[in-house]
């Protein structure tokens, strides 16, 4: 199995033991694994690579294929303690939408993304006026899977707007360390080279 | 048999000069290997009556444990058999899912207990259409109940009762044999752990109920068919039954597979005849196909059973998909194939749905294929690798020893 990536390790930590955790988009499976077996978690996942599905379902994890976009209205109100979507609201159609129905499915929604507002994505745009290509932005911009790409500030605000709270929030920085508390959000906003929330409904 | 103008005629010709009951000839050579249980109650029917006495035929492979937990029933599609894992003793050809269900396959027989059943209507054993009816004496034809997938269910349920199972491991099928699977969980929730319907559908399709009129207006069109009475009178609807079986048989593959197996090849010739022979390989195949059916298919039990597929429709039943399956905890994996257009992939997302609607543990894989339908049967490398994974995954749930 795959080890997990710092951004999972984070969210890992915030899932609590024997809980019902849907992962949207979880790719080979490396977290649900993860989760199974250190916190014996009732774990589903939506993957919409057919390989990844396939991959997961063979190790025994029980995943469908399907999109974020299209899919997670089938699921009935509350019936998840947890709904994770890590590394994958940038490559939603809609984000909004997709935000909206995890906070409806599940208890608590556990959102992870790449900050667009991050100090060396803004240089690169500044100094080389093209689209920034870094590590946790590998690909160039006609290659990118990632549709809607937002900022820490970006994402605050559409919580709001969304009425959706925020219980935790953790920013990590270039090196995949976690960034000390009591720093403002615009600090973070320019630190963070991902962040990874846990948000519940208000 | 005089040469044939009509290329229909010729379809049935070879295997049946005299019209005889050839599959009762093919069961008369030797006695059918597994076990029989006629029930002790009449089977009730969805029909509103009742039938009695009513015979299952069914085959094992491996041990049921002593906690009679690892039985696997394995519920067959239209025109298959009890006899998954080995040569049919009827064409002598092999068992029809011998690639899943064995040692150290999939379904692995040194670790499960498996159980295959003839299903109710059908003609290898289990009470059908062809049997004599007691009250008459002579084979019910056309008198038999018309039958549905849920009481092939209720037929299998008094056997896995009488074998004394509380609870199958696993009940898996394709085709007919996931609308079977679908039922059983519907019905039967707390004596199913895990439920594998694989090119299944919630409901059978308008385009496949239209398919199967077709099959069985070939049947009753054929002289030879009597109005169902053949076997009475000594006659069998071969061409019918073989022009159905052709028109279904398109149905299993896929424009892809017959255009890379066949193209526009011609059959043992090197040009056009001009004439209504068959000219192509295409048709010599289903000609092919065609006639040796019906020496291993009877001609009603394939209406009875069309029919039961036609009927299928959970909504129906139970008010709707998802109220089919409300508070299940069995743990699901629908299957379906990209080539698929009898049962296509969309039918298996609709399964996927309603069981997500009621929070059911469900995995749902799509496989790439270019075999259509019959891929199910096939020794497809991901589908058996999935399949292994999904099996041994809920096993470990279950607390089954490995082999």
């Amino acid at each position: 199995m795959a080890r997990l990536r710092v951004d999972q390790q984070i969210v890992a930590a915030m899932v609590e033991p024997d809980t019902r955790v849907l992962d949207v988009g979880c790719g080979d499976g490396a977290l649900l694994h993860h989760l199974g077996r250190t916190k014996r978690v009732d774990g589903r996942g939506i993957e919409l690579s057919q390989a990844g599905v396939n991959a997961c379902v063979a190790q025994g994890l029980s995943v469908v294929q399907g999109d974020a976009d299209t899919d997670l209205t089938a699921y009935p109100a509350g019936i998840f303690d947890y709904a994770i979507l890590s590394q994958t609201l940038q490559a939603t159609r809609n984000p909004d939408g997709v935000l909206r129905e995890l906070a409806r499915i599940a208890r608590f929604a556990i959102v992870s993304f790449p900050n667009f507002g991050h100090w060396r994505v803004r240089w690169a745009l500044l100094a080389t006026g093209r689209m920034p290509m870094t590590r946790t932005l590998p690909d160039p911009w006609y290659a990118s899977q990632n549709i809607h790409l937002c900022t820490v500030t970006d994402f605050l605000d559409l919580c709001r707007s969304l009425r959706i709270e925020i219980e935790r929030s953790v920013a990590i920085d270039r090196r995949g360390q976690v960034l000390g508390n009591g720093r403002t959000p615009r600090l973070a906003n320019l630190l963070a080279e991902q962040a990874v929330f846990l948000l519940r409904r208000s | 048999m005089a040469p044939s103008s009509s290329p229909i005629a010729t379809v049935a010709a070879a295997s049946d000069p005299q019209g005889r009951d050839s599959l009762g000839a093919a069961l008369a050579d030797r006695p059918l290997p597994g076990f029989r249980l006629t029930l002790d109650a009449p089977l009730q029917l969805d029909s509103g009556g009742s039938l009695a006495p009513v015979t299952v035929a069914y085959q094992t492979y491996g041990t049921l444990n002593a906690a009679r937990s690892n039985a696997v029933l394995v519920c067959h599609a239209l025109t298959g058999d009890q006899f998954v894992a080995e040569a049919s003793p009827i064409t002598g050809k092999p068992g029809w899912w011998e690639g899943m269900v064995g040692p150290g396959l999939p379904i692995d027989t040194n670790r499960f207990f498996v159980i295959c059943v003839n299903v109710l209507g059908g003609c290898i054993g289990t009470t059908g259409p062809r049997d004599v009816d007691p009250r008459t004496g002579k084979p019910y034809g056309l008198s038999f109940p018309v039958i549905t997938v849920g009481d092939m269910v209720r037929s299998q349920r008094a056997l896995i009762d009488h074998l004394g199972i509380d609870q199958l491991f696993c009940v898996i099928g394709g085709s007919m044999g996931g609308m079977q699977v679908l039922q059983w969980a519907a019905m039967y929730p707390d004596r199913v752990f895990c439920a594998v319907p694989i090119a299944a559908a919630v409901r059978h399709s308008a385009q496949n109920i239209a398919f199967h009129e077709v099959g069985r207006q070939a049947i009753m069109a054929d002289p030879e068919w009597c109005g169902g009475d053949y076997l009475a009178q000594g006659r069998q609807p071969s061409r019918g039954l073989s022009v159905a079986r052709m028109t279904a048989h398109i149905t299993y593959l896929s424009e892809q597979a017959l255009h890379r197996k066949f193209g526009r090849n011609l059959q043992d010739r090197e040009r056009l005849t001009f004439g209504f022979d068959a000219d192509f390989q295409v048709e010599s195949y289903l000609r092919y196909q065609g006639r040796t059916f019906v020496d291993r298919f009877d001609a009603n039990s394939y209406l009875y059973i069309t029919r039961a597929m036609d009927y299928f429709d959970l909504a129906r039943d139970f008010g709707s998909v998802s109220a089919a399956f409300k508070g299940t905890r069995t743990r699901f994996c629908v299957v379906s194939f990209t080539s698929d257009w009898l049962f296509p992939t969309r039918e298996s997302r609709a399964i996927v749905q309603a069981l997500n609607a009621v929070a059911a543990n469900v995995s749902f894989v799509e496989l790439v294929s270019d075999k259509g339908h019959d891929a199910f049967l096939l020794d497809e490398p991901e589908f058996l690798a999935v399949m292994r994974g999904f099996i041994d995954g809920c096993a470990e749930h279950r607390g089954l020893a490995r082999a």
